[in-house]
């Protein structure tokens, strides 16, 4: 739980910069204390901790989501605390000034009022000292019985002068003389013992001058609460000339409730102020919201293909620019790509058209052809050369025909996945089983591994297996005579099937280009073989149509892989293949370099083919020996499987990444020889099975020159079982050269190109 | 081969050159060919013609193949066969689903045509006498008919071909590749979206509710199979 919102924290924080600044600052500094001190402090503790974190943190989680997500809330909540902020601080100063203003007043008239009394008291004590002087005399124990009378008269009397406005206090200048009789008065009923701080009678028993404190007035009556008030204190001669300590006690009960009606008001203004300050910055938020939600709303609808959808413009204000101009966008966009679909469709009649047009004439021919082939015995050689050339270049033109018409539907974006759930096995039954009589004749054994267990996935049956056709055909025809491996796994959401030669393989770079159009890896080499030079790219489409991948892998001299990987399911993407693209059993894998593997001669062959291989590389190479596995179904996706290693070829590791291939494959160079096999096999493969293709090989005769460069790749073993005419060398002048005549059109590069795919 | 696999095959094109040729190899083959050009004189020529089976080009003049095929469909069970220069499923599908037994795309070889017409014509082979059950269908394999509470189901010969398929191994679910060699008579599997329209075909003739088969059970990833009786 901790890991989602760690990996959150960063993306916001990048994502922050760009918003404005005065939003941004109190909303990051709340959100990273939601995030990482309260929510993600206390997660490395002991596991009660942190079960107490998840246990906090489960009911916060959709208000940090409803924070994150909601600009209005975050601008409200903003602007509520920062304003509250202001008139908190605007408060505590007016009521400071307030309050200061009040007692200001106070103490000036307490202090005179005071200064007064005690100027009163001395007199008295003065008048007293010089009245009394006689009775001093006269009677011993008077003046003392004196002096606490003319005590409580004093407090009495200068009490009175102000009814309820202060109280006066006398306290003995020490608590030693306590006893002296002349103990404590106050006047309206004051709690002096309490009222008089004792630090301010310490104050005045050391000094002469008058000193005042603020204090709480308490009363022994009951009745009367205590108030806060402010106390001046000076210590004054009695008329005995003994020192005693004077209070004046001023309640402050008035200026107290000004202050509290003060902050009263003010609490209830600021309360005022921040919730509609809240409430107006609710407001103005929501009329920039809305309409940046209304099109937020839209632009999704139009991602989602409803183009007619349009912002809403009222007024000539920014918002109302933006919805102009996202207006126009949204209309732009429709525009181009109501123009592309009508292009696409366009184009896509234009296909139908040219194919049901051109079709039709070339059934006649095609059967016109077929019946003066039958009837060739009849004819003189040449005618019957002819014939049989007709035929030929029929069959080619044909499936040139098929798989121009077939791309450019793939162009077109007419091309439709009908998947569903079909097991590979069984396709790669149909296609091995299809491609074994050409295989026959290469010498070449296909042998099928990983099939023990179902290896289902939501595919189109009939394109999964146009794609393998190719690829067996392929590896079959430039494997050398050697063994083909299919192999099939499925792990995670994937299946894959690879297809392993052991042929010339791919020189560097090749394997990203082996899927371009018309593309030929040696022009100068002999066309043994046919093709339309189309099937790999047509393969290429199919897998991406798919969601899937195709990939080839090569070495010079060390054979290839091209590794096909679908998606379990028809909408899920890819992540990885079951099957690395380089096989295991590669050069480089079993640690040898390219002059370690001996080339051309009977004992590197027969290193090369598959079964002596194990035992072969482990005398050799003991470093990274790695026998092909008895089965191929590795159970987890393999790392070099990865789209980013794909179409890899041995001395530059990682060179091509798919997009690499899907970019050169548009280019559409020159690549051949590849599905020819695929459409001749599957056509005569349809009909008549075996027995069509061996009359094919009739056909072709000694077709070694590339004489029959149209011929399916059942009719490639010619040289072995046709019968040679003599007439034809003449037809097909040049080993390895060009057939003389334009069969296509496509001219030279398509002549050239007819060789293999280059090995 | 016998002799009843030959027949009267009814060519609808309208490119004359095709026609002759289509001719040409028919009459090679031994069948019997006639010929229309036009959509709207199809039916016309066919109740004329009573082939044993119709050559249908899918753009015509006039009715278009799939209007003809439908209108022949609707009071006849001969096997048609389609020509079409598309191979997009969109196409194929719509002709097979206005009640085309198979399917030929253009450009094909003689060979392959005749292959599919005879694999169409073959079924006219005397079946034994035999009874079926299929859900609560009872299939009269030699008198060719569907019943069910005595009330009879009419279907084509193909899709009482494949109903008879199924039914004959309840145990056994068929893939679409052995449906196809079985009932169509491809050796190496061709399309099997022929397979999924006729079963959907088939469905909607002898199921109560075709959106919950009974008879012809889907099996998820392998095929179909006979629903149990």
């Amino acid at each position: 739980m901790s890991g989602d919102s760690a990996a959150s924290a960063p993306g916001r924080s990048g994502a922050r910069p760009g918003r404005p600044v005065g939003r941004k600052k109190p909303g990051s500094r709340w959100g990273r204390f939601l995030e990482s001190g309260l929510l993600q402090g206390g997660v490395q503790g002991s596991p009660v901790i942190r079960l107490f974190m998840r246990w906090v943190r489960r009911p916060l989680l959709p208000v940090m989501r409803l924070w994150r997500r909601n600009i209005q809330l975050k601008v409200v909540v903003t602007t509520l605390l920062m304003s509250l902020g202001v008139v908190l601080l605007l408060g505590f100063v007016v009521i400071g000034q307030v309050r200061n203003g009040l007692l200001d007043a106070k103490v000036k008239a307490s202090q005179s009022q005071a200064t007064g009394g005690f100027a009163v008291a001395k007199q008295r004590a003065d008048e007293a000292a010089s009245g009394t002087g006689d009775d001093v005399a006269t009677a011993d124990g008077r003046p003392a019985q004196n002096v606490t009378q003319w005590l409580s008269d004093l407090v009495s009397s200068l009490s009175s002068g102000g009814q309820g406005a202060f109280d006066v206090v006398t306290l003995p200048a020490s608590d030693a003389d306590g006893a002296g009789g002349r103990g404590q008065r106050a006047s309206g009923e004051v709690d002096w013992n309490k009222s008089v701080p004792a630090d301010l009678r310490e104050r005045i028993g050391s000094s002469t001058t008058a000193a005042q404190s603020y204090t709480r007035i308490t009363y022994n009556n009951e009745i009367k609460d205590s108030q806060p008030g402010l106390v001046i204190g000076k210590q004054v001669n009695d008329p005995n000339g003994d020192p005693y300590q004077l209070y004046y006690l001023f309640p402050l009960t008035q200026e107290e409730k000004s202050l509290s009606l003060v902050k009263g008001t003010l609490a209830t203004a600021g309360l005022f102020v921040v919730v509609l300050l809240g409430a107006i910055a609710w407001l103005v938020v929501r009329q920039v919201v809305t309409p940046v939600r209304m099109a937020a709303g839209i632009a999704e609808r139009l991602s989602a293909g409803r183009l007619q959808e349009r912002m809403k413009v009222t007024g000539e204000d920014d918002i109302a620019r933006l919805g102009e101009a996202f207006n126009k966008m949204a209309q732009n966009l429709q525009l181009k790509i109501s123009q592309l679909e009508d292009l696409s469709r366009m184009q896509r009649r234009f296909v139908s058209d040219v194919s049901h047009e051109l079709r039709t004439p070339l059934t006649t021919v095609r059967m016109a052809a077929d019946v003066i082939h039958e009837a060739r015995a009849d004819f003189d050689p040449v005618t019957a050369r002819s014939a049989e050339l007709l035929a030929d270049q029929l069959d080619r033109f044909e499936s040139l025909l098929a798989d121009l018409l077939e791309i450019s539907r793939f162009d077109a974006g007419a091309a439709a996945l009908e998947a569903e759930p079909i097991d590979l096995r069984n396709v790669v039954r149909r296609v091995v089983s299809g491609a074994e009589p050409l295989a026959e004749r290469k010498g070449t054994r296909i042998r099928v591994l990983g099939d023990q267990q179902p290896v289902v996935a939501e595919a189109d049956a009939r394109r999964v297996e146009r794609v393998l056709r190719n690829l067996v055909v392929n590896a079959v025809e430039h494997g050398e005579g050697k063994d083909v491996v299919v192999r099939l796994a499925a792990a995670g959401g994937a299946v894959a099937v690879a297809v392993r030669d052991y042929g010339v393989g791919l020189k560097p770079g090749e394997a990203t280009r082996v899927f371009s159009r018309f593309w030929r890896a040696d022009p100068a080499r002999a066309r043994t073989t046919g093709g339309t030079g189309l099937g790999l790219s047509i393969a290429l489409e199919d897998a991406r149509l798919h969601g899937g991948w195709l990939q080839a892998w090569g070495e010079p001299g060390g054979g290839s892989q091209f590794r096909l990987t679908l998606p379990r399911t028809a909408d899920e993407p890819l992540r990885g293949s079951p099957i690395p693209l380089e096989p295991k059993d590669s050069r480089r894998n079993r640690g040898l370099d390219d002059a370690g593997l001996p080339c051309g001669g009977a004992s590197g062959e027969k290193r090369a083919t598959v079964p002596a291989q194990p035992a072969s590389a482990s005398a050799a190479a003991a470093a990274k020996r790695d026998p092909i596995p008895p089965r191929a179904a590795s159970a987890t996706a393999d790392p070099t499987a990865l789209p980013g290693n794909g179409a890899r070829v041995v001395p530059r590791p990682a060179s091509g990444t798919r997009r690499a291939d899907e970019d050169s494959g548009r280019a559409g160079s020159a690549e051949n020889g590849d599905t020819r096999g695929s459409s001749g096999t599957a056509r005569s493969g349809r009909v008549g099975g075996p027995a069509e293709s061996a009359e094919n090989g009739t056909v072709s005769g000694s077709g070694r020159t590339g004489r029959d460069p149209s011929g399916p790749g059942a009719r490639e073993a010619g040289p072995d079982e046709g019968t040679a005419v003599p007439g034809e060398d003449a037809a097909a002048p040049g080993e390895g050269a060009a057939v003389p005549s334009g069969e296509t059109g496509l001219g030279e590069a398509n002549r050239q190109g007819e060789a293999s795919r280059g090995r | 081969m016998m002799s009843f696999m030959k027949g009267r095959v009814l060519v609808v094109d309208d490119d004359t050159a095709l026609a002759e040729m289509l001719g040409i190899v028919l009459r090679g083959e031994g069948f019997e060919p006639s010929f229309v050009a036009d959509g709207d004189k199809a039916l016309a020529a066919f109740r004329e013609a009573k082939p044993d089976l119709v050559l249908l080009d899918l753009m015509l003049p006039g009715r278009d193949g799939i209007e003809v095929c439908r209108l022949i469909r609707a009071e006849s069970g001969v096997p048609i066969v389609m020509l079409t220069a598309k191979s997009d499923t969109v196409d194929v599908v719509v002709g097979l689903e206005s009640g085309a037994d198979d399917y030929i795309v253009k450009p094909f070889k003689p060979k392959e045509l005749v292959a599919r017409i005879r694999a169409r014509l073959r079924r006219s082979e005397e079946p034994a006498p035999e009874q079926l059950a299929i859900g609560d269908l009872v299939i009269d394999v030699a008198g060719h008919s569907v019943k069910r509470d005595g009330q009879s189901i009419a279907l084509t010969p193909l899709e009482f071909d494949l109903l008879v398929a199924l039914a004959r191994k309840p145990w056994q679910v068929f893939t679409r590749e052995v449906l196809l060699e079985q009932v169509w008579g491809y050796r190496h599997a061709a399309d099997t979206r022929l397979v999924n329209v006729h079963v959907q075909r088939l469905r909607s003739k002898v199921e109560k509710d075709p959106e919950k088969p009974e008879i012809v059970v889907t099996v998820r990833g392998v095929g179909y199979k006979a629903g149990p009786s």
